[in-house]
């Protein structure tokens, strides 16, 4: 049993917009614990990257709000911390990798300089010693001949290389935890491999806990300790990854799982997808935002917002028909046009 | 599959360099091969999946195929013709036989036309149905052979999701009643479960027009679960050729066992034994000299880097471009 | 969403309701209606028009009538309300008159500038090649003429009056145009969609005309919005030099020249007009600006 080191509860982040307000997370709840790997999977507009900048407060101003729900970060009220506190909470706490590498770094500075900025800016060290610890993480991301490499602008890296700099570039500061934001979408399967391996590495050495978002399984499958299912801003399901993959509960998490393509699949059938496309985000609240690509949606899923209850030790799930007293048997999920 | 297969299009030799402006005043232009001397059959009614890391040039390949590139060297030929002499009439006849649905949902659909304008526009360019009433009615019927619905017709781009719009983008080729359609990367942009409906969606598609799919993309488990055939590309080049099962059973070229091996895993419980190749695809700029993988490949030898080797038949519909299977 | 109306949160309906009502939202007039300084410029810009359109309904004076008697009159005396000039002409009047010529001009300058350049522009931008170079360094050697020098010539081939200064104007500003046009066809004629309509068999007039003029046209209209501005200033400018504007014809620019002569005496009539003209360029500007605001910031994707 591990410490707590990060707890995010009913999160509510909504946008302001001319049309409306866009519920981008609207019941976000988990907890992450020291050294584990979290993974969050969802659809584009289900509020994984939302979810993160809530984290560390980086919304964009006046249209991005909190507007409820706590997040408690190694005892802290992240929701409560100054603008000060919030620069080192960033950075010296919580690194993140974005997703597109190219341009998460600044064009016109050389990488070396960027980096000691960086950890000038966050340790009490000399720029003399930044440019050690530099130079130190470069080597340790696998990047050879790091003291050239730093002399380098971003341009003449390749995608995974420049991945490799920012993933050095997050854990020189030794955060305690990390946000990696679809950080492999960028990058090609073979590279891809390669910087997932690197992660795996760091984390077991620096015992960081790793927040990972993506939308392709099998990098959770390869990741993650436990993970969260997102659906239109809402937790639908969240379990330990060997639970979620035997014992699926929610037919979203269901349909997720069957629309992947499989290797070792033999036939070249129809795949079984789930109808319809994630909703509008400015409509849904008060229902279960599934319940029109639901095959088993009730008229009480279409009434109320159903709760994220535990079902097992664990593992919780956000659906009407599925809690302890009743429990929906994965049937026929194809109902494919 | 039957045996009397009968071939759509033939690449012979097809070769794209795309020369780089050069850096500095008085220096010599680079050549970059985006596509190296590639010949393939296509036979109707099939699927060819092309697969590959950016870079390996599959999307020139079909590219140069719809001819948005102009090939440097080789011959396509469809039904007979070189595609690459036609002109005029002939030409515009023969871009409504070959087809391609972009990438990008978002990019591909000009922002200020409707989804009816959008689906129309081929119809009108090629003059195939004269009559407004009847046009308006293909133009509907076509809405909802893809899935969407006839109220959608007046929406612009921007009210679609990605998954409508690429619809829109596969309305926009049939209806042009094509043989080939070259799909660049057709899902890679769009979300798991919406990815299963656009497949499904090209599988009936193909059964009910007998259509003939290059379909590109950097997802193997995409492309084995569309494909007849899969071409597996690398710097460039075919290095591996064969069915759509035989890749996942009996991979040849140490290229392909790297690749299936850093997919990600199926489950949590699989274990995986990864074969890591060294360093980074090299560049594809300047002289080619031996085979593309010789710096990263495990098995390689002194042959392998000054020869580049060909493409061969190892096993019945298995052609793999590796010295390893030389001499057997 | 309303309370009675709960099972239908996700239904086809709510989602056209919801697409209807982003579209009102994303309608450029009801963006353009809360971007306030595009407010203020539009409200200056219309007044303007209004008073240049109405000038003979709000003053009953004559602006070209003369009355030495009344010569230097100062704002508010005797019924004038911004005065007279030397030769006893209403100021009032003469800014009203003024304000017709001076957006006719301007309007009618962009209009000429705009049609030609942005053809210019297109042919160049899309052909590309030895096309390209050759219109654009045609361009490019107009531009480098200074534009008062350029004005002067033209206007000492053409002679005086409304027409050749719209021309003259016009003349002026087809390489900024052309320049404006070619490098936004540059982008989009290489946008997938392009692409796509040439895998169709899409004619290159089809493609110019029905797909890349729609897509440029939003930086077109603010860069003629704020190219307005910049014609009210030249031809202020020319009419100042004495070129532009015959006499007893006025334009704003022509009444500041006048007012420059007798600046210790009657300040009053060089300071209105010029107000005059700086009110208005500023509405323009602060039009187009707002126009930008609205078209340009990345058209949600």
């Amino acid at each position: 049993m591990s410490e707590v080191l990060l707890t995010v509860k009913d999160l509510k982040t909504y946008f302001f917009l001319a049309s409306g307000v866009a519920k981008a997370v609207d019941g976000v709840s988990f907890t992450l614990k020291k050294g584990e790997t979290m993974g969050i999977v969802g659809e584009s507009g289900s509020g994984k990257s939302v979810t993160s900048s809530s984290i560390i407060r980086l919304l964009p101003p006046r249209t991005g709000k909190i507007v409820g729900g706590e997040i408690t970060f190694d005892g802290r009220d992240v929701l409560k911390l100054g603008k000060k506190e919030l620069l080192n909470f960033r950075g010296k706490d919580i690194a993140v990798i974005f997703q597109d590498p190219m341009t998460s770094l600044d064009p016109v500075f050389k990488i070396g300089n960027q980096m000691v900025e960086m950890i000038c800016a966050h340790q009490n060290v000399s720029k003399k010693e930044a440019w050690d610890i530099a130079v130190e993480a470069l080597k340790k991301v696998g990047i050879p001949q790091p003291e050239k490499r730093m002399e380098s602008y971003p341009h003449e890296l390749s995608g995974g290389m420049c991945q490799r700099v920012i993933i050095a570039m997050a854990v020189c500061c030794k955060p305690k935890m990390v946000i990696a934001d679809e950080p492999t979408t960028a990058l090609d399967v073979t590279v891809q491999a390669q910087v997932l391996d690197l992660l795996k590495e760091l984390q077991e050495e620096y015992n960081t806990s790793i927040l990972l978002i993506t939308h392709n399984l099998g990098v959770v499958w390869e990741m993650c300790d436990t993970v969260m299912v997102l659906y239109a801003g809402h937790t639908v399901e969240y379990a330990t990854t060997k639970e979620l993959y035997q014992k699926p509960l929610h037919p979203y998490t269901w349909g997720l799982l069957d629309s992947m393509p499989k290797l070792s699949e033999e036939k070249k059938g129809e795949l079984n997808a789930i109808p319809g496309a994630p909703p509008d985000l400015r409509l849904t609240g008060n229902c279960c935002n599934f319940y029109n690509r639901c095959p088993y949606a009730t008229e009480q899923c279409k009434q109320e917002e159903p709760p994220l209850v535990e079902v097992e030790e664990g593992h919780f799930v956000a659906c009407h028909r599925q809690n302890k007293e009743k429990t929906l048997v994965r049937g026929e999920v194809n109902q494919s046009e | 599959m039957s045996d009397e297969k009968k071939v759509l299009l033939k690449v012979r030799n097809l070769t794209k360099e795309f020369t780089l402006k050069a850096n500095k005043f008085g220096e010599k232009p680079q050549i970059l091969h985006a596509l190296n001397d590639v010949s393939i059959d296509i036979y109707e009614g099939e699927t060819l999946g092309v697969i590959g890391e950016s870079g390996c040039g599959k999307s020139t390949f079909g590219k140069t195929i719809i001819q948005l590139h102009k090939a440097t060297k080789g011959v396509v030929e469809y039904n007979g013709t070189n595609i690459f002499q036609l002109k005029g009439s002939e030409l515009k006849r023969l871009k409504r036989d070959i087809q391609m649905v972009f990438q990008d949902p978002y990019s591909s659909l000009d922002p200020r036309k409707t989804a009816f304008k959008l689906i129309e526009e081929p119809l009108l360019v090629h003059k195939l149905i004269p009559n407004k009433k009847e046009r308006e009615q293909k133009v509907l019927g076509l809405l909802r052979e893809v899935g969407l619905d006839i109220h959608h017709a007046h929406r612009f781009p921007h009210e679609f999701s990605g998954g409508q719009r690429q619809r829109i983008n596969v309305a926009r080729a049939l209806s042009m009643n094509p043989k080939l359609i070259v799909c660049d990367e057709p899902v890679s942009a769009l979300d798991v479960s919406v990815q299963a409906q656009v497949l499904n969606l090209f599988n009936r598609l193909q059964k009910e027009h007998n259509l003939t799919y290059i379909f590109i993309s950097h997802d193997l488990g995409v492309i084995k679960h569309i494909s007849d055939r899969i071409a597996i590309m690398y710097l460039g080049r075919i290095v591996e050729l064969c069915d759509a099962k035989t890749i996942y059973d009996n991979p040849l070229h140490p290229y392909t066992k790297a690749l299936l091996s850093a997919i990600p895993k199926e489950s949590p419980f699989e274990k995986k034994e990864r074969i890591v190749l060294k360093g980074e695809i090299p560049s594809p700029i300047g002289d080619q000299i031996g085979c593309p993988l010789a710096g990263r490949c495990p098995h390689c030898k002194e042959e392998c880097k000054h020869n580049i080797p060909k493409l061969q038949e190892v096993e019945k519909g298995h052609q793999v471009a590796c010295f390893l299977y030389d001499k057997e | 969403m309303e309370a009675k109306k709960q099972s239908e949160v996700l239904s086809v309906t709510a989602h056209e309701e919801m697409i209807k009502k982003e579209r009102r939202a994303n309608n450029v007039w009801n963006k353009l209606k809360r971007n306030k300084t595009a407010m203020i410029g539009l409200v200056i810009v219309v007044f303007m028009i209004f008073i240049a359109i109405f000038a003979p309904l709000l003053t009953s004076n004559d602006p070209d009538e003369i009355s030495p008697l009344n010569a230097f009159l100062l704002p508010g005396e005797d019924g004038h309300i911004f005065g007279t000039d030397e030769f006893g002409r209403d100021l009032f009047a003469r800014i009203l008159y003024g304000a017709r010529v001076s957006m006719i001009v301007a309007v009618g300058g962009t209009i000429v500038a705009g049609i030609i350049g942005i053809l210019l522009g297109l042919i160049a931008g899309y052909m590309g090649g030895i096309v390209d170079s050759i219109i654009m360094r045609i361009m490019d050697g107009l531009l480098a003429f200074p534009f008062v020098l350029l004005s002067i010539i033209l206007m000492t081939v053409l002679g005086s009056g409304i027409i050749n200064v719209i021309i003259a104007i016009g003349i002026g500003n087809i390489p900024s145009f052309a320049r404006v046009v070619r490098g936004e066809v540059h982008i989009v004629k290489n946008e997938e969609y392009c692409n796509a309509g040439r895998v169709i068999g899409v004619s290159n007039t089809r493609m110019l005309f029905s797909h890349i003029l729609p897509n440029t046209i939003s930086p077109i209209i603010v860069y003629a919005t704020l190219n307005i501005a910049g014609a009210i200033i030249s031809e202020a400018a020319l009419s100042f030099l004495g070129l532009g504007i015959a006499t007893p014809m006025s334009s704003w620019g022509s009444i500041l020249r006048q007012g420059k002569d007798c600046l210790n005496t009657a300040p009053h009539v060089a300071t209105i007009s010029g107000l005059f003209i700086l009110v208005t360029v500023l509405g323009f500007n602060l039009l187009g600006d707002g126009i930008r605001d609205v078209l340009d910031p990345k058209m949600k994707k």
